[in-house]
């Protein structure tokens, strides 16, 4: 029994990972004021490039660093409709969407049912590993998940306590006062999105070199909406995210957990996407001041107009 | 030296509008062309094979109109919907709740009903069961202040898994020898088609006289005002009075229930009975939100821009047998076109100029 617990749980933070990761890209890009729905596109980008440099160096950290930057080039298409021509972001996320699930099953077509050779190798962390229990569930774990919460935990201290994290923040609140404090409203919401696609790959390359080791089409399968609802439940706090991360993480895992029971696995393949219709409206029962969303979120600013 | 300037447009023309549409498509073309030269494909073969796939043979026109069926009804939808900026992204979801619910009404009173009441009853149900997949984020975004892109997002995997899960459980058909789907529905549900093609033609006939009902709407009536001023000007609307609340059902219902159309004339026109989500719709709920963004909001521009689209469709088939490209390239070219729409509209809100000559201050970024 003890067996199965440890293995749910750590099942549970593996499922958790990339979701953690889109999470925090979500965070800081919103916070900028900018809202991306592109996160779907571009993790199955991210997916497809990181099997792909995989499939052919046998280097998943190489295609680590290639995923992240594949991420970051298409996501600058994003930016420079919504930043620079002040188009509506909600299409212009949809169209980032469309072209990153299309642009991957071109790549990846190819490389459908194609096994591969290597994948990330799990990290055991010396000493820490050896606690009962907790060593095996948190420090036994795929490189992505120390990485996802290192990130998380960096990105909430690059927000809350660093003089650039209150810039990005005030970019989002009100734009025009941070304009005349001297700050580039333009710039910082460009690098805000290009960082937010980073982390949406890195989650797509988890996705296919850690958590499986196969390219399909489709294999986002939603986590890039899952990760747009836990930007609401995460409060836009990096550090929230972690929370929101795991227990959807979690609800993943009870899919295969349930199925043995002779539930339909359609039915409980639903469970994720009932789940974040669920927790938003539990999230709606808040006060919507206390919800904390960027106040200038998805609208426009075009400098010197009033 | 030479500077960009760009002023604000005072007056925009439709003849503008129009003309700024052509030159995004045409942007788009040659885009889409690059991506087909990286991937090797020679540009100009494959975009002339997308458009004689499409509009260069009696064959292929008319595979073209039936794919513009569903694609009118739903592009014509959600150009209400975008009005109000009620960004409803699950018209897949609510294609396949309609074509659940007309194939459970077809399935049902398929042997005791003649045509002429059983087909009727069919898109009845097949609209009812769109508007309530509709109704679900509307309820959810106006009550509960949950936003309607995810709430719709989430509910087109939820109907897709549901129906997965009917067909593969207990509405199998006993003819299907175990293969997932339901019976082929009886002949009297079924839909005629124009001889020698497979355009169901009542469904493009209601198609079209939907459209031109919501056009009358949209224009014509205090309801159709509302919509746009909830879409442009909320706070005017709240202080005129308008019923969010009551509004926005009425769209999402409307809006659902096309897309329920859609669905029924899928399964009764085309496939005889439900099988897998993704056979009975190949992403007309997604495409249909280009299709009403190029038809710039106008349902009655949906009909062009929908037949458009179906031809992008029927010529991504095309390509894929005689380039071996595979299906998601639409999606792309979807994208694409998409992107540079939304970049038009930025040409068309301003005037960009570029300066020769000794830099005047740049006016805005």
């Amino acid at each position: 029994m003890e067996d199965v617990i440890v293995s749910v749980v750590q099942r549970t933070m593996v499922a958790g990972t990339p979701l953690l990761l889109g999470t925090v890209g979500e965070v800081i890009c919103e916070r900028s004021g900018i809202l991306n729905l592109g996160v779907e596109g571009v993790m199955s980008v991210g997916a497809v490039v990181a099997f792909i440099v995989t499939y052919s160096t046998g280097d998943p950290w190489l295609a680590m660093v290639a995923a992240i930057g594949a991420g970051m080039i298409i996501s600058i298409l994003h930016a420079f409709a919504s930043v620079t021509l002040q188009a509506n972001q909600v299409v212009s996320g949809l169209a980032l969407t469309m072209i990153g699930l299309g642009l991957s099953g071109m790549l990846g077509k190819q490389y459908v049912g194609k096994p591969l050779a290597v994948k990330m190798d799990d990290i055991a962390i010396p000493w820490l590993s050896d606690i009962p229990f907790i060593g095996t569930v948190f420090f036994k774990q795929t490189p992505y998940f120390y990485m996802a919460v290192f990130l998380a935990l960096g990105a909430w201290f690059f927000l809350e306590r660093t003089r650039l994290g209150i810039k990005v923040r005030s970019t989002g609140e009100n734009p025009r006062a941070t304009e005349t404090q001297g700050v580039n409203v333009a710039r910082i919401r460009y690098a805000c999105v290009i960082i937010g696609g980073g982390f949406s790959a890195m989650a797509g390359a988890h996705l296919s070199t850690s958590y499986s080791k196969s390219w399909i089409e489709g294999m986002t399968a939603g986590r890039g909406w899952i990760v747009i609802a836990l930007t609401i439940f995460a409060l836009w706090n990096p550090g929230r995210a972690i929370w929101g991360a795991f227990i959807f993480g979690g609800i993943f895992v009870l899919q295969y957990l349930l199925q043995p029971l002779g539930i339909s696995p359609n039915f409980l393949a639903m469970l994720p996407y009932g789940s974040t219709l669920l927790i938003l409206l539990v999230m709606s029962f808040k006060d919507p001041r206390r919800l904390n969303a960027p106040a200038q979120l998805g609208e426009p600013y075009k400098r010197g107009e009033r | 030296m030479i500077t960009i300037k760009v002023s604000d447009r005072q007056r925009i023309t439709t003849l503008r509008s129009i003309l700024t549409n052509i030159a995004s498509l045409f942007a788009a073309l040659i885009a889409v062309g690059v991506v087909f030269l990286v991937c090797g494909v020679n540009p100009f073969y494959a975009i002339a094979q997308i458009f004689s796939g499409s509009f260069g043979s009696i064959y292929g026109f008319k595979e073209t109109v039936t794919k513009a069926i569903p694609l009118i009804l739903i592009g014509g939808g959600l150009t209400l919907a975008f009005r109000a900026k009620f960004w409803n992204i699950g018209a897949e979801g609510q294609l396949l709740m309609g074509a659940l619910m007309g194939t459970w009404v077809g399935l049902a009173w398929g042997d005791s009903l003649p045509s002429f009441f059983l087909v009727p009853a069919m898109f009845a149900a097949g609209f009812a069961g769109g508007a309530m997949c509709g109704l679900i984020p509307a309820i959810l975004k106006i009550k509960f202040s949950i936003n309607e892109v995810i709430s719709t997002l989430m509910l087109n995997y939820i109907c897709a898994e549901f129906i997965t899960m009917l067909i593969v459980g207990p509405w199998k058909g006993k003819t299907r020898f175990g293969f997932p789907g339901t019976d082929n529905l009886p002949d009297t549900a079924l839909l005629n088609v124009i001889p020698g093609s497979r355009i169901h033609y009542a469904t493009l006939i209601l198609a079209i006289v939907s459209v031109v009902i919501l056009a009358v709407i949209v224009y014509r009536t205090r309801f159709g005002y509302e919509v746009r001023v909830i879409g442009e000007n909320p706070e005017a609307g709240r202080y005129a009075g308008i019923d969010f609340f009551r509004t926005s059902l009425v769209i999402m219902a409307i809006s659902g229930g096309l897309a329920g159309f859609a669905g029924v004339g899928e399964v009764a026109g085309i496939h005889q009975y439900l099988g897998y989500p993704a056979s009975v719709s190949s992403g007309y709920g997604f495409t249909a939100i280009i299709v009403a963004w190029l038809a710039k909001l106008n349902p009655l521009l949906s009909i062009i821009s929908a037949i458009f689209f179906a031809g992008i469709l029927v010529g991504g088939d095309a390509i894929q047998i005689s380039l071996g490209l595979p299906a998601a390239t639409v999606q792309i070219v979807n994208g694409i076109l998409l992107v540079f729409l939304i970049m038009g509209d930025y040409f068309l809100r301003n005037q960009v100029r570029l300066v020769f000559g000794n830099a005047v201050q740049r006016k805005s970024a």
